[in-house]
């Protein structure tokens, strides 16, 4: 009965999840221009994300700037992780934890707005003529997305048994080597879902990074932010099915393939 | 005790660097712009300026709506984290990456699909009205402005709390029931209070990103619905103002500091200091 | 999980955009024959362009491409982004962060942009191609005696409606305030915009410096929120596309394309006279490939180009070799080109002193407060 109860709950949540990219993959067959009328079914949205490369330029950058910016937050920020762990003064790993809580109580205006004041008052300082560039536009992102890599590794440190690093200096091995031996791969799973978290956050975010790009890059969410006159047309909506379709298969890929490896698994054990 | 090592000491120091340079000092540019006006003089107008009625409605909408929106989240994400916590271990993998997927798509296209749906002419009306029931006005409502914050947010509840409850040793949920206690008060004694860091971090997570917002609130609201992040919007997209916005950011984000301080209040101290 | 997430991230990051964007075929170069004579002085030089979102022709459905084209013709490379709204282009350009060197406001806009010495004179001897923008819309106010800017596109707002919704055909603003489309009604979601319809309705000049005038207006617009649906801006297409509402305000070329999409729709210029609108591009003081930026301006107006554009964009065009070209799809569309002695009065949108400009966005927020 319980379980019943949990299944239905667990429907109703996904139905309404996918529910809105159910709708978005429908009107990316849409054969007339918009995304509200229905005027019949046709690929050619999708033939024009093929033939026409305009929008693969911002696609490409997006994923390229959500990449970099999880990996660098993601390094700096499992640092800072170990860092405020292993801090012993109280006032001063308060401050830390303060600090590490700003990005994710300002809200992206506020946070895209100040960075890019911080941005041109420097710029100026140092007379570049582009003080908002590629480079400031990463920043940014490095910026939000350090506290959720923290927040996501320091719980997993506060589990692993503080002893551990000691014992296995005890044993001989160098700090450094304790550490990349023992500390990081009990805390890994932290490390990989704070990566997730900031490759996601940069993904969609298109507040800050308006504020924060320079005249040369743009990411997706900031094209399709800036139509604000005119309709999304469905080959937007034709390019996002691609990569939901996309991650869905490789996701169902990686799973079927890793059945398989489990029942070899289970196999030998016999 | 050992000594730290050097490696201990010197890891933190880009962080702290990066944090100085652009958390610390954005946040006295936030600040200085509060207490300033257009020519650089200091003033106390822009706080004034905040005590108007257009203001105060739309903090109090901002945080009654967001706070629905937490509420509403934690109610669905708790027990879907929890029976998610039960299955079987591949199958939390598929689902957890389910309830992920969908915040790899862009918010912007999600909210617009959403009012395909909720439109008077959308999928629900449409359903409604071929099963004779009368049409409902959804959209432009604050329902509509709260779900889409419930809908946008809520995986970010899902996520910490079924990470905590995944932990639970399930051994001892078995040993409560061994000792006699039954449903709710097994829920009730053992696992919220082990869940707690998981749904603190979840409110922050749900809370502040909705409080905040102005897109969902200017599309699922028909430009009706105004909260606080359309005001600061408009202050700083349209009327290029910073000073306003800047007092509007600062007191939105001492509301926040409060709010989350309060709530920290409720749910006792937990013990690792998780995300708040 | 780790192994999944790195597969995944692998296959978006090189198959998706590298995999569709080497299937591209670029062969808009070739056929076109230009007026001007383009030569490959800058090649290997880039120019950043600051648009419109979704306001140039950018090769979609069969479209031309206007920036690949200029990029293959002159070997100048087009960073092109877009911006919502000409403050928060205006927001960019005044913190003078970033270095555009071709951008393209709305008139007011221009205005204040000239006032602040933020734009700077065009070489109109580079700009052979200025001789087919039409005569009536150059010496406007906002540039008298042609310096700064060269006209992209012309743009009137009507009213739109929907004729199975609607009774009869309404020829004034009032009909946004008939309670009898009580939440059927749209307005726009922005100030200068949604006061402007009140003005027109209640007698009062559109750039009143005149705080009564915009007390009146704003009175006026309070009326207007029990009968209100929806302040829109580009949901305007859903909802008037999929009958969710009945009336709305907004720009003649964009009822074009609602139209394609429910034949049920009419367009209306109201008798109280309405809002006319020119964008116009013009290059920034701190531009960096200045000389660029005028072989691409030049190349904007080719006729050529200029149909593509206007075709794409579905806004009227300044330019008089589309409008007298009989194969353009809008050739003598009574819309999009009326007939000067059918229409109401137009007015244009001034820079307005910020005083009244922060008194009416004031106002704006008592509007949309109100109870």
């Amino acid at each position: 009965m319980k379980k019943t109860l949990g299944n239905i709950l667990m429907g109703i949540v996904y139905f309404v999840l996918y529910l809105p990219l159910i709708v978005m993959v429908f009107f990316s067959f849409n054969s007339g221009r918009g995304t509200t009328v229905f005027k019949g079914f046709s690929l050619k949205w999708y033939a024009e994300l093929f033939s026409n490369s305009d929008i693969m330029v911002p696609l490409r950058n997006t994923l390229l700037l959500a990449a970099l910016a999880a990996v660098i937050a993601t390094v700096i920020g499992t640092a800072a992780a170990v860092y405020i762990y292993y801090v012993k003064s109280k006032a001063w790993k308060n401050t830390l934890n303060t600090v590490t809580n700003i990005p994710m109580m300002n809200p992206d205006i506020v946070t895209g707005v100040s960075l890019m004041l911080l941005f041109v008052f420097v710029g100026r300082l140092i007379g570049a003529k582009n003080s908002l560039n590629f480079f400031t536009l990463l920043i940014a992102h490095i910026t939000f997305n350090i506290p959720y890599v923290i927040l996501n590794v320091l719980p997993k440190l506060n589990q692993t048994d503080p002893h551990l690093a000691e014992a296995a200096q005890d044993l001989g091995s160098t700090p450094t080597e304790a550490f990349f031996k023992v500390v990081l791969p009990s805390i890994m799973s932290g490390v990989t879902s704070g990566f997730m978290m900031a490759f996601t956050l940069s993904l969609d975010d298109f507040v800050i990074s308006y504020y924060t790009t320079g005249a040369t890059f743009q990411t997706l969410p900031l094209y399709v932010f800036n139509m604000v006159k005119k309709p999304v047309r469905p080959h937007i909506y034709a390019l996002y099915s691609l990569i939901f379709l996309l991650v869905l298969a490789v996701l169902l890929f990686t799973n079927i393939s890793g059945m398989k490896d489990n029942k070899k698994k289970k196999n030998k054990s016999k | 005790m050992k000594k730290r090592s050097l490696l201990q000491r010197l890891i933190g120091a880009p962080y702290v660097l990066w944090a100085a340079i652009f958390i610390v000092v954005p946040l006295f540019i936030v600040a200085y712009y509060t207490f300033t006006d257009a020519d650089g003089g200091l003033t106390l107008e822009n706080l004034k300026s905040l005590t108007e009625a257009e203001y105060r409605k739309s903090f109090r909408l901002s945080i009654l709506y967001s706070l629905a929106a937490t509420v509403i989240s934690l109610v669905i994400a708790y027990p879907f984290a929890y029976v998610m916590s039960r299955k079987r271990e591949r199958t939390q993998k598929i689902m957890m990456v389910l309830v992920m997927l969908p915040l790899w798509m862009s918010l912007l296209i999600l909210t617009y699909s959403w009012m395909n749906i909720l439109e008077r002419n959308g999928l629900v009306n449409n359903l409604l009205t071929s099963l004779g029931v009368k049409r409902l006005n959804l959209i432009g409502t604050p329902g509509a402005v709260i779900f889409g914050m419930v809908y946008n947010y809520i995986p970010y509840m899902i996520l910490p709390i079924y990470s905590v409850m995944s932990k639970i040793d399930p051994s001892v949920l078995e040993a409560a029931e061994d000792l006699g206690s039954g449903g709710v008060s097994k829920l009730y004694r053992i696992i919220l209070p082990l869940s707690m860091p998981g749904v603190v971090s979840g409110i922050t997570m749900v809370f502040v990103p909705s409080v905040s917002t102005f897109y969902i609130s200017q599309k699922l609201g028909d430009g009706k619905i105004l909260l606080i992040g359309d005001m600061i919007e408009r202050q700083i997209q349209a009327q290029n103002n910073y000073n306003v916005g800047a007092a509007l950011s600062l007191v939105l984000m001492v509301l926040i500091v409060l709010s989350m301080a309060l709530m920290k209040l409720f749910a006792g101290e937990t013990d690792d200091n998780l995300y708040v | 999980m780790k192994k999944l997430i790195a597969i995944l991230l692998a296959v978006l990051m090189t198959a998706v955009p590298f995999a569709l964007s080497s299937c591209g075929s670029d062969d808009t170069s070739g056929e076109v024959e230009y007026r001007a004579e383009y030569t490959r002085d800058y090649e290997g030089t880039s120019i950043n362009v600051f648009n419109w979102g979704e306001y140039i022709s950018d090769g979609t459905e069969g479209s031309f491409n206007v920036n690949k084209a200029f990029e293959n013709l002159t070997g100048i490379k087009v960073n092109y982004i877009t911006y919502d709204s000409n403050e928060s282009m205006y927001a960019k350009l005044s913190a003078g962060a970033v270095s555009y060197d071709v951008i393209i406001p709305s008139d007011y806009m221009i205005e204040r942009l000239i006032s602040e010495d933020m734009i700077q004179p065009l070489d109109f001897s580079k700009l052979t191609n200025y001789d087919l923008i039409d005569p009536q819309y150059k010496n406007l106010y906002f540039d008298p005696d042609n310096k700064y800017s060269v006209p992209y596109n012309v743009g009137l707002v009507g009213l739109i409606y929907n004729t199975t919704m609607v009774e009869g055909t309404p020829d004034s603003w009032s009909i946004m305030w008939d309670a009898k489309y009580a939440d059927q009604i749209l307005t726009f979601n922005n100030p200068r915009d949604a006061f402007a319809i009140a003005q027109f309705l209640i007698g009062v000049d559109v750039n009143s410096e005149n705080k009564a005038d915009w007390d009146a207006a704003a009175e006026k617009l309070k009326e207007q929120n029990s009968v209100l649906q929806a302040r829109v801006m580009d949901e305007v297409f859903q909802k008037m596309e999929g009958g969710n509402a009945a009336i709305a305000p907004y720009y003649a070329g964009d009822y074009l394309v609602m139209v394609e999409n429910n034949p049920d729709l009419a367009f209306v210029y109201p008798k109280e006279g309405t809002n006319i609108f020119v964008d116009s591009v013009c290059v920034p003081k701190n531009a960096s490939n200045y000389d660029a930026a005028m072989m691409y301006i030049n190349f904007l107006m080719e006729p050529e180009v200029a149909l593509a554009n206007a075709e794409y964009i579905c806004y009227a065009s300044p330019n008089t070799a589309v409008a007298s070209n009989p194969d353009y799809s809008y050739y003598e569309e009574e819309i999009l080109y009326p007939d000067p002695e059918n229409l109401p009065k137009t007015e244009y949108f001034h820079d307005i002193d910020p005083e009244i400009r922060s008194y009416y966005e004031k106002l704006w927020d008592g509007v949309l407060l109100a109870d």
